[in-house]
């Protein structure tokens, strides 16, 4: 018998670190002989912490939501009757299933085995990808079955990564790098993170692979700073695996070695651009040059250079695995395989789903993701990021791949997906994008350092009700001129959330600069709180006003003074009976 | 500080291979939570990089930091799901609570609020991390009310470990 807590951010965030000692305190003080160890995230982050327990058969009970003080009840009731389904955190049905409709390719591992422990990956089957690679497959093989899997990249780009690797590998130069992108600087995207720390070692092992397939002996992993313990998980996994002989010289009497080391990044989104992630590894400011030349001929050290990020790598293992068809039959005709996306926002469910491309947005938004918190009206999703764009509602029938998603204006980037209910103000959501990009322009080019500063300021005048009449096609034409004038993917992309929004939300930006109305009542100087009838006069409202801005008797209709209301929505979330409403 | 002994192993380790000055710099920030004007002439002097572009490189990443901070790091998540789940009222109760804005430190040197750009919790947003030498806490779903009672928790608990330690 062991227990199990997940103790991924999400995890510990919630509190996960307390239950798991408040667990172990219990067992020593019980005296049972029952182990407790760690796991990453299972991906259900609205359910943490979760507490498994695996009886001597290997059967799992799922409790969630398990706050330390709840703990003694659930051993309690656990061990009383035999399977504890009385317990009111034993995971739902319903929440089962939304693992159980994933397809887990990348998350194969996460929330099952201990990252830091590598027997438990090695005995996940981890790391006979690369024994395979070694006894079995020349270079060429492996880069023939990540060809026919279709892998394209998970970072953003989409670009097909056998290509990639074979461009590296074509070249003559004795010392080639792979270099792992895990800087996922894509606000609302944390796959990555949820892989580092709750798989690490899969990681390793598809860098292994892209190395012998291109013959780089040495791999850098570039890791958000912002991440402390996915580095110290990752840390503590390239050492285990240097202990048991994955990584260094002559890997498994191979003859090949290969070793990696982590560098911390230091915060910049533009990094995420390959030619400015290596000027930063090499210590430089992070920023982008031309290309060609592309890294692949000459990148870090001006060596050739792969770069993929967390999620492509961690595909790799189990392409190798279970075959490059295997792969290739899940998904699209040109998308092919499984993508995670991280569902965030105003959705009941949220949390990392991995499911093959071509899902429609409804199926995951709505089947998996259990739809729209608090039962509100589904508004628009938002992919791909700063460089991606906002889905309508209506077009949630598409199917998610490259393609169609990029079709109507957004992208799959790394698979961010931010969910908005009717409260969300789009123009506002274009605002808070190009705030975003303004600031994390490295300024090299000048229509990408200027270009989203003006348009900055235009947004910023529309939500604060000082729209003109001509902004919507100032935007649109800033908007193509940055796209034009970009060199690097920041700014060629910058301005999609502000067309996508434009595309598809026009009446909002109308209603904003002609009607001075915000639609979502969301942008403070385009609404005003005022109280209904359903005020009952019990005066919390009054005297919770940090301006003392709102009159009354008690037990009679209270009244909002607007001259001096700052609008900071004390009122409207203190009052019991819903009578503070917006107009 | 003045002689910066504690920063001569990152030097002898770092101060030579090439393409490592974003090591030291986050190494330095590490020891002294902050790259003075001196440090970085310190460095400059030791690794042969000239001082301006040690100054170009530190103000270009947002993890670098030209003053000092307080005892907390409040890194007050502004991520896309965070700020639709309501961030900005989150960071305006904290600049209410203690008065200070992005990037202040408050008078009695216990916290500095930062912005950042995503802490990688979505799905518990909104989020902050608190960064201080007992090491990281994130705390997730923040309510305007939640977040001043962590803050004020934060401030008692450390005040407690200080009058622990003067016994």
């Amino acid at each position: 018998m062991r227990i199990v807590v997940g103790q991924g951010s999400c995890g510990i965030a919630t509190g996960a670190k307390k239950t798991a000692s408040e667990l172990e305190r219990l067992i020593k003080e019980k005296d049972l002989n029952i182990q407790v160890g760690t796991t990453g995230c299972v991906g259900t982050c609205y359910l943490e912490p979760i507490v498994d327990i695996y009886d001597d058969d290997n059967n799992l009970t799922r409790y969630v939501k398990v706050q330390p003080e709840d703990v003694e009840k659930i051993m309690e009731s656990h061990f009383s009757c035999e399977l504890g389904k009385d317990s009111s955190h034993c995971i739902t049905r319903a929440d089962e299933e939304v693992i159980e409709k994933q397809k887990r390719v990348v998350l194969r591992n996460c929330g099952v085995i201990d990252p830091e422990n590598i027997d438990e990956y090695i005995n996940a089957g981890g790391y006979k990808a690369i024994e395979k690679v070694f006894k079995e497959m020349t270079p060429e093989d492996v880069i023939e079955v990540m060809k026919v899997s279709g892998l394209r990249g998970r970072g953003g780009a989409g670009f097909p990564t056998w290509f990639k690797w074979n461009a590296a590998r074509q070249n003559n130069a004795k010392t080639r790098y792979t270099v792992c992108n895990a800087d996922e600087g894509d606000p609302g995207a944390f796959m990555d993170r949820s892989v580092l720390e709750g798989d690490p070692h899969s990681l390793i092992e598809g860098m292994m692979i892209s190395g012998f397939a291109m013959g780089a002996n040495e791999g850098v992993i570039y890791c958000r700073a912002e991440y402390p313990l996915a580095i110290h998980r990752l840390e503590k996994a390239i050492e285990q695996a240097r202990e048991k002989g994955y990584l260094g010289k002559n890997i498994l009497g191979s003859g090949f070695d290969f070793d990696l080391r982590i560098k911390a990044g230091a915060g910049a989104f533009v990094c995420g651009e390959e030619t400015a992630l290596i000027a930063s590894l090499e210590g430089e400011r992070g920023m982008p040059r031309l290309k060609p030349p592309f890294p692949a001929s000459k990148g870090f050290w001006q060596l050739p250079t792969n770069i993929n990020n967390v999620e492509t790598l961690a595909n790799v293992p189990w392409i190798i695995a279970n075959g490059g068809e295997a792969f290739g039959s899940m998904g699209t005709e040109k998308s092919k395989g499984t993508k995670v996306f991280a569902l965030a926002g105003k959705i009941k469910k949220g949390g990392l789903v991995e499911v093959p491309m071509g899902m429609t947005l409804e199926e995951i938004i709505f089947d998996i993701g259990g739809g729209i918190k608090n039962d509100k009206k589904f508004k628009a999703v938002q992919m791909g990021g700063p460089s991606g764009g906002c889905i309508p509602a209506e077009l949630k029938d598409t199917p998610v791949d490259y393609e169609n998603i990029g079709r109507i204006g957004a992208i799959v980037g790394s698979g961010g997906m931010i969910v908005m209910d009717e409260d969300t103000c789009m123009v506002d959501m274009a605002r808070y994008f190009l705030d975003f990009t303004r600031k994390e322009s490295c300024g090299k080019c000048n229509y990408c350092r200027l270009g989203t500063k003006r348009m900055l300021e235009i947004l910023e005048r529309i939500t604060e009700g000082k729209g003109r009449d001509g902004d919507i096609e100032l935007l649109e034409e800033l908007a193509s001129k940055v796209k034009d004038g970009s060199m690097c993917g920041l700014g060629q992309t910058a301005p999609n959330p502000v067309l996508t929004t434009i595309k598809y939300f026009r009446n909002e930006y109308e209603d904003h600069i002609y009607n001075h109305t915000c639609t979502a009542k969301s942008c403070k100087a385009l609404f005003e709180f005022f109280i209904t009838d359903n005020c009952t006069g019990c005066t919390v409202c009054a005297r919770n006003c940090p301006v003392n801005c709102i009159s009354g008797e008690r037990k009679q209709l209270h009244v909002i003074d607007q001259t001096l209301c700052t609008k900071c929505g004390k009122c409207e979330e203190v009052c019991r009976f819903d009578a503070v409403k917006r107009r | 500080m003045s002689d910066f002994k504690e920063l001569k192993p990152v030097l002898d380790k770092y101060g030579k291979v090439p393409g490592s000055l974003i090591t030291i710099l986050q190494q330095t920030q590490d020891i002294y939570g902050y790259l003075s004007k001196e440090a970085i002439e310190h460095i400059s002097l030791a690794t042969g990089i000239k001082a301006a572009k040690i100054y170009g490189v530190a103000t270009f990443y947002a993890q670098f930091r030209q003053s000092p901070i307080g005892k907390y790091l409040i890194m007050m998540c502004k991520g896309t799901a965070c700020h639709v789940n309501g961030a900005d009222f989150i960071e305006e109760a904290i600049m209410e609570h203690l008065g200070i804005r992005d990037g202040e430190t408050t008078e009695d040197g216990i916290f500095t609020l930062n912005n950042v750009a995503c802490l990688g919790c979505c799905s518990l947003a909104p989020v902050m991390m608190v960064k201080s030498k007992d090491g990281d806490e994130t705390y997730g779903n923040l309510t305007k009310d939640n977040v001043k009672k962590i803050l004020n928790e934060i401030k008692s608990r450390g005040q407690e470990v200080e009058a622990a330690c003067g016994l």
